[in-house]
């Protein structure tokens, strides 16, 4: 019983981890209707962020900067390497954003030698907590409650506030939002510094559960919170949360009855499951004619 | 409602639009003087819509120049356009089909930070049935409840001059007469109307002066009532044989 409880949360706070990811990929396809394949690199720097701050000027600084760093990065790949290309067709942006990824992934094979890197103890993340008998690091626990936090703030940015409905304004029509005085770049700005501090929050509570970061860490949670936005309904903020919380959830019960080995394949098979019997996904978003 | 001596609110000169290598717009003027109806008449492809977009900043001009007031708005971003007081209804309505009436309306007065309160109570008051209608999303309203709301929407950013681009299309003909009372309402209200309309007949009816488009270019003007009689207009865009 205890080990099932102990399985549970760490699907839980896993599943959590990648809803933060998925949320940038989701958003970022509501606006742009982009697959911005940088994000998991993104999340990877935001760790590798942390390891060279914390060292410099420790953990109270090193955080809060890692996050802002974080959204520099993901604001300068926009206006760099996505805005010039707004006009073009959509897959030029798609091979520029392939093209983003594995730039970052390179420069950080320079920059840590290619050797991974060990990621620091945050004390407040890796401390060892007893819950009904089983013992887990903090993140575990601390990891779905600050997930729901965020996205409940998020939710009411997006549907209580003027930049949330220019938002989701933008998302259906961009023309006409322009003619209502919306300023749209901003509003894609927004959108990816939304996700950066998203994938930023993420990165720490997903690397305190391992012990160091090499330049393509990020693929495979980058990846599998691709999965959970497709699964949830790309486009769709619940959609990718939920998305997200299944798959971890799924991968670590699979774990639990000894299928170790299956639990990456179990969420690629669910990803071609849902292309072929739902493409839009669980949440997936209405189409609207544009008359 | 046009004052005598009232002044000129939005100039053209010499605009020209080429998309690619086509000449979409070739050397037009035009003028609108402030508390006119102005409708613009032409076939498809005239180059009306054009003009439209390129006075709200969806379009630069290769040449010219566009004059609001005394502001130069040539080229100018479609944000500085609206905050100057112009706003626009479309074609198509194309009102955001995902926000509630209501936040369609709040998003038009996107750049405004006062109280909305008493706009939103006069665009219900114009339109009763949007008011009903309030929470529901725009997407599930018919289409000429949408082309209401569209111009509530563009009401709402409390404009001089709102330009309407085809608000006729596709919609019953009772509910087009009730838009052109609407318009004519909106007008004794004392803001500026320029009309993009397929259905000349009732364009020139509403309308004090027209230009005529054609091939980019503007191959007549003047009173509205004289155009209805011109027996070129007549022939090419009223239906009547000679």
């Amino acid at each position: 019983m205890e080990s099932i409880l102990a399985y549970l949360l760490a699907g839980i706070s896993y599943g959590g981890q990648l809803a933060l990811i998925a949320i940038g990929y989701t958003m970022v396809y509501g606006i742009l209707r982009l697959i911005n394949f940088a994000h998991s690199d993104v999340f990877m720097v935001a760790g590798l962020f942390v390891i060279y701050l914390q060292t410099a000027v420790g953990f109270y600084v090193a955080i809060p900067a890692a996050i802002i760093l974080t959204v520099v990065l993901a604001f300068s790949i926009e206006k760099l390497a996505y805005k010039p290309l707004r006009s073009a067709p959509r897959m030029s942006v798609m091979i520029s954003a392939i093209g983003v990824s594995y730039l970052i992934q390179n420069v950080a094979m320079y920059i840590t030698g290619g050797l991974p890197k060990v990621y620091p103890d945050i004390p407040l993340f890796t401390e060892s907590v007893e819950i009904f008998g089983a013992s887990t690091k903090r993140v575990t626990l601390l990891t779905p409650v600050l997930v729901i936090v965020l996205v409940v703030a998020l939710v009411l940015l997006i549907n209580k506030t003027k930049i949330g409905m220019a938002m989701r304004a933008s998302s259906v029509d961009f023309e006409t939002a322009r003619l209502m005085g919306i300023k749209i770049n901003n509003v894609i700005s927004m959108t990816f510094i939304i996700g950066a501090v998203l994938a930023a929050i993420g990165s720490m509570l997903y690397f305190s559960n391992y012990n160091s970061i090499s330049p393509t860490s990020g693929a495979m949670p980058g990846l599998k919170a691709f999965v959970a936005a497709v699964f949830g309904g790309i486009g769709s903020i619940p959609g990718a949360v939920v998305g997200a919380f299944i798959i971890g959830i799924c991968e670590n019960l699979l774990k639990m009855v000894g299928l170790t080995e299956f639990s990456d394949a179990f969420t690629f098979a669910l990803l071609i499951f849902i292309l072929v019997v739902k493409p839009t996904g669980l949440f997936g978003e209405k189409q609207y004619d544009k008359v | 409602m046009v004052k005598e001596n009232a002044k000129t609110l939005l100039e053209i000169n010499n605009l020209q639009i080429r998309f690619g290598g086509i000449k979409a717009v070739d050397g037009l003027s035009l003028s609108v003087k402030e508390g006119e109806i102005v409708t613009l008449i032409g076939s498809n492809g005239a180059g009306k819509s054009t003009t439209m977009k390129a006075i709200s900043g969806m379009v630069k001009p290769f040449a010219g120049e566009i004059i609001f007031g005394s502001d130069n708005i040539t080229g100018q971003a479609p944000n500085v356009i609206v905050s100057k007081g112009i706003t626009m209804v479309p074609e198509g309505r194309r009102v955001f089909p995902n926000l509630t009436v209501l936040e369609n309306l709040k998003i038009g007065a996107y750049l405004r930070y006062d109280n909305l309160t008493n706009d939103i109570d006069y665009v219900y008051s114009l339109f009763p049935r949007l008011r009903e209608r309030s929470w529901q999303l725009a997407g599930t309203l018919s289409g000429g409840e949408q082309q209401m709301l569209a111009v509530g929407r563009a009401l709402m950013a409390k404009p001089k001059l709102i330009m309407m681009d085809e608000p006729s299309l596709g919609l019953a003909p009772i509910v087009v007469a009730e838009i052109f009372e609407i318009i004519k309402e909106i007008n004794r209200q004392g803001i500026t109307v320029v009309l993009n309309e397929q259905n000349a007949n009732m364009a020139l009816k509403i309308g004090d002066r027209g230009y005529v488009f054609e091939t980019g270019r503007i191959s007549m003007s003047g009173k509205c009532s004289d155009l209805a009689n011109d027996p070129k207009v007549q022939e090419a865009y009223l239906g009547k044989s000679k």
